[in-house]
């Protein structure tokens, strides 16, 4: 041993470390304004309710992009199979939402645990091209059979039971907007513990260094397999709340769109932090909002001249920025690698 | 006689036309410090790789602790114990020091999977990862991101990621290539303090470290082994010497 | 039967001469380019208003739509894309889809929406029973010009110095600029002319795959199995992969119409599982 005295293990820093997953002040600030929402701004329940949708589904795609690197272009797969199985089951067999949501989970689940075979091998390419080719065969098959699933027009008159068999569906929305925020902020704690744990640290050891994980023990196929499947619960739950809240689904669940433009909302919150999620939903409904009403069809060449500013300007580089605008003690906080 | 630890028999290794690894057949024996040194492209790094399961074999059998794990993949061979260190850097650039070894130690234990209870609130795991990333000295940079590290503890860190797994046996490519004198002193003191238990192969280029460090040493030559045996042995064959010639065996730090 | 092969190998012709220059840009320069489809659909546009609006002969459309679409290439690629190569892959899928979002809503606004009908020459229009098959004249064009650019290409990457430089870059930009190879010319030059073929590719194809502004989205999946299939490493691969593709396309849709463009996307899933780096992809290369 070297003749130095033996160096004393900082505690300080292993304190730190131990806090790493504590709820921050502005995390409970945020939330606590999400729920705020619901009584303050009760004419605007849909938009805030679609809203808390799209960030269930951002947060799906955190999860396998963010988390463990797998980049894809299909992930309204899942978000689409989970709105059609709700849709139908409430339409052919019980209406009760939660039961309907539980279902959707399941069939979404499932395809996930199949379709994660293709991701697991293979280079960027290739994961891109499975994942769209397997939105794009969903597409069809429910193009196709459109006895069951109404085609292009949709399946229409899909009518909800009450809520935990009490509360009716308004016409307002705000059962809806609750219900949904509800799913979103149990859902997101969930993520939350399991990205926190030794299991997602596990994944973004995967993302960042496939060879090194295997080198130090973690069996990435199974680990993958996993991380997949979640995700495409939490994206089923997210289009199975669609369609039980608008009463609607049609084939836009499985368009191309839709992997696209959940793809955009999390690059502009942040990817790999949960949080990118929230924040991209947030801004992208408004901008949306905001941007139909001025010039409704060409929506399209707005997103793509985002996307390729965002791309340019470098996504890090923007989330520097924009950290430097919060006041300093939240700025620490506020740190990429936390939550 | 005990049974070597880790043994390989015929080993081979094609690549369409090329064979980089040529009947090897050797054994290690439990606390062994062996050393591998050979001219650059004799092989060693693929010798390593097959013996990690980086790389499928042509032919031949490997056998850790008398199991056969010539189709094992790599994570089994590392929860096994058979761990190595990387000739070049491979770290988890967006974690930091404690977050990686605190993975490495779960993964150790078992708690890998565990996706409930947060990793940095696992205290016999965060103390350990402390005092094994203290006995490194990297405990000023515990809780930087591995991105922003100079190159000097990046290699101190991937053999602090080696050590996390407790090895039973630790293969070691050129873990001093290329490192500033302090930190490399720091890493030969810490291949020194290595328990008498683990069985150590290390690759390395460096003479001095291979003749201060190794008791044996096996020479490979265009995927062949040349000729084995104790140090001694080694630094006074004539065979060795015209292997060597035009290399630096007497070599410096940087070399 | 003879027939719907014959329609198979027309279609995969085009898909070949439409997705080869996909092929060559993710070969070379590693950048998932998903707009490639755009290019092609500006050739077509071009073809479109200067046969319809300008009366000009469709013949001479097509070495300027070629043009267009090259000098486009040659436009964005300096400007554009080469700040993309070192990024990671999905800052260029992110930018290439905005770019293909701003292409087909810039189409949409000076368009609209509807099909868009190329004037073809009356002797195109003529069909011919050739042994048993029904045979179009437009598409035995498409072969014919499409065949002679496949072996144009393969005789320019394998005879000519261009064709040698090439290869090197892509097996190894930094070795290649080592050897003094001007890598960046390479680049320019190389996507200005996979624009191009795209651009051939749209105008000529107007008439068979349709053309609006949804075309790019529409066909991506199309060249991206062509170029996942075939290889980025040659110019048989990507041949070969288009020819089974449009065979198996026209086929499909013939005799299994229920099931459609189902069995394509199904055929890319499995084939990508069983050999990751395509069917034709030579050792050695990306």
């Amino acid at each position: 041993m070297n003749s130095e005295p033996s160096a004393t293990v900082p505690t300080g820093d292993v304190a730190q470390f131990a806090r790493g997953p504590r709820m921050r002040a502005w995390e409970w600030a945020l939330w606590g304004a999400a729920l705020l929402s619901w009584f303050v701004l009760p004419r605007q329940a849909p938009l805030l309710n679609e809203m808390a949708i799209l960030a269930l589904f951002a947060i799906s795609l955190d999860l396998i992009l963010g988390y463990a690197g797998i980049v894809s272009l299909g992930h309204a797969a899942f978000f689409g199979t989970g709105a059609y199985v709700a849709a139908l089951f409430a339409k052919h067999f019980v209406a009760d939402p939660v039961a309907g949501l539980a279902v959707a989970a399941l069939a979404a689940a499932m395809l996930g645990l199949l379709t994660s075979v293709l991701v697991l091998r293979g280079s960027d390419l290739t994961r891109l091209m499975v994942t769209l080719g397997v939105a794009l065969i969903l597409y069809e098959l429910a193009n196709r059979f459109d006895k069951i699933t109404g085609g292009a027009d949709g399946l229409q008159g899909v009518v909800m039971g009450p809520l935990l068999g009490r509360f009716a569906f308004d016409m307002g929305g705000r059962v809806a907007y609750l219900y949904s925020l509800t799913v979103l902020i149990v859902l997101f704690f969930i993520a939350r513990r399991v990205v926190h744990s030794p299991f997602g640290y596990g994944l973004r050891a995967i993302r960042d260094n496939p060879q090194r994980a295997t080198a130090i023990g973690i069996g990435s196929n199974v680990r993958l397999a996993a991380v997949y499947t979640l995700a495409a619960t939490y994206a089923g739950i997210a289009g199975a709340l669609l369609a039980q809240t608008t009463g609607f689904a049609s084939l836009d669940v499985y368009d191309f769109h839709r992997s696209a433009d959940v793809l955009l909302v999390l690059v502009i919150g942040g990817v790999g932090w949960l949080y990118g999620g929230l924040i991209g939903a947030v801004l992208f409904t408004l901008m949306h909002e905001i941007l139909s009403g001025l010039t409704p069809q060409y929506w399209q060449f707005w997103i793509g001249l985002l996307l390729i500013v965002l791309v340019l300007a470098g996504r890090g580089r923007i989330g520097r920025m924009a950290r430097r605008l919060l006041p300093p003690r939240w700025r620490a906080a506020a740190g990429k690698d936390s939550p | 006689m005990t049974a070597p630890v880790l043994e390989t028999r015929g080993l081979q290794k094609h690549f369409g036309g090329i064979v980089a690894t040529q009947d090897v057949s050797f054994n290690l024996m439990r606390g062994a410090r062996h050393a591998l040194i050979g001219p650059n492209g004799a092989g060693k790094t693929t010798l390593v790789n097959l013996l990690t399961g980086l790389l499928v074999p042509s032919g031949g059998h490997i056998f850790l602790d008398g199991t056969d794990i010539t189709a094992m993949p790599t994570h089994r061979r590392a929860r096994k114990g058979l761990v190595r260190t990387f000739q070049i850097n491979q770290l988890f650039d967006s974690l930091t020091p404690l977050e990686s070894i605190a993975l490495a130690i779960a993964e150790h234990r078992g708690s890998g999977a565990h996706f409930w209870r947060a990793l940095a609130r696992d205290a016999a795991v965060a103390d350990e990862a402390a005092a094994l990333l203290t006995r490194l000295h990297l405990a000023d940079v515990m809780l930087v991101p591995t991105a922003s590290l100079p190159y000097g503890k990046r290699r101190l860190l991937e053999i602090a990621l080696a050590l996390a797994s407790q090895p039973r046996v630790l293969l070691l490519d050129e873990p001093v290539a290329g490192v500033p004198s302090t930190e490399s002193r720091e890493i030969l003191d810490t291949l020194a303090a290595l328990p008498a238990d683990v069985t150590v192969l290390l690759i390395e280029h460096d003479m001095d470290l291979v003749f201060r460090f190794a008791t044996h040493i096996s020479v490979l030559v265009n995927g062949a082994i040349l000729v084995e045996g104790t140090a001694d042995e080694i630094a006074r064959d004539a065979r060795v010497r015209a292997v060597y010639l035009g290399d630096a065996v007497v070599g410096s730090r940087d070399g | 039967m003879l027939t719907i092969l014959f329609d198979g190998v027309a279609y995969g012709m085009l898909l070949f001469l439409l997705a080869s220059g996909l092929a060559v840009t993710l070969g070379l320069m590693n950048f998932v380019n998903l707009a490639h489809g755009a290019f092609a659909m500006a050739g077509g546009y071009l073809t479109a208003v200067l046969s319809n609006k300008l009366g000009m002969p469709f013949l001479l459309c097509l070495p300027l739509a070629f043009l267009f679409s090259a000098l486009l290439g040659a436009a964005l690629e300096p400007t554009l894309y080469r700040r993309l190569y070192r990024r990671p892959h999905l800052d260029q899928v992110l930018f290439s889809i905005g770019l293909v979002f701003m292409a087909v809503a810039t189409v949409d606004f000076f368009f609209g929406s509807t099909q868009q009908f190329v004037r073809i020459p009356e002797f195109l229009r003529q069909r011919f029973e050739i042994g048993g098959a029904s045979v179009g004249a437009y598409r035995l064009f498409i072969i014919v010009v499409c065949g002679i650019l496949a072996l144009a290409l393969q005789a320019v990457l394998t005879r000519t110095r261009f064709g040698s430089r090439l290869r090197a870059a892509v097996d190894d930009p930094r070795v290649a600029s080592g050897l003094g190879i001007d890598v960046n010319r390479i680049f320019l030059v190389t996507f200005a002319f996979g624009s191009g073929l795209a651009g051939l590719g749209g105008a000529l194809g107007a008439e068979i795959l349709g053309l609006d502004p949804t075309f790019p989205l529409k066909f991506m999946i199309y060249f991206l199995i062509v170029v996942a299939v075939g290889g980025t490493t040659t110019i048989t691969g990507p041949l070969l992969a288009s020819l089974l593709l449009g065979i198996a396309d026209v086929a499909g849709k013939y005799y299994v119409p229920k099931l459609g463009a189902f069995m394509i996307y199904t055929v890319m899933i499995v084939v990508l599982m069983l050999r990751p780096q395509g069917l034709f992809a030579r050792a050695g290369g990306r």
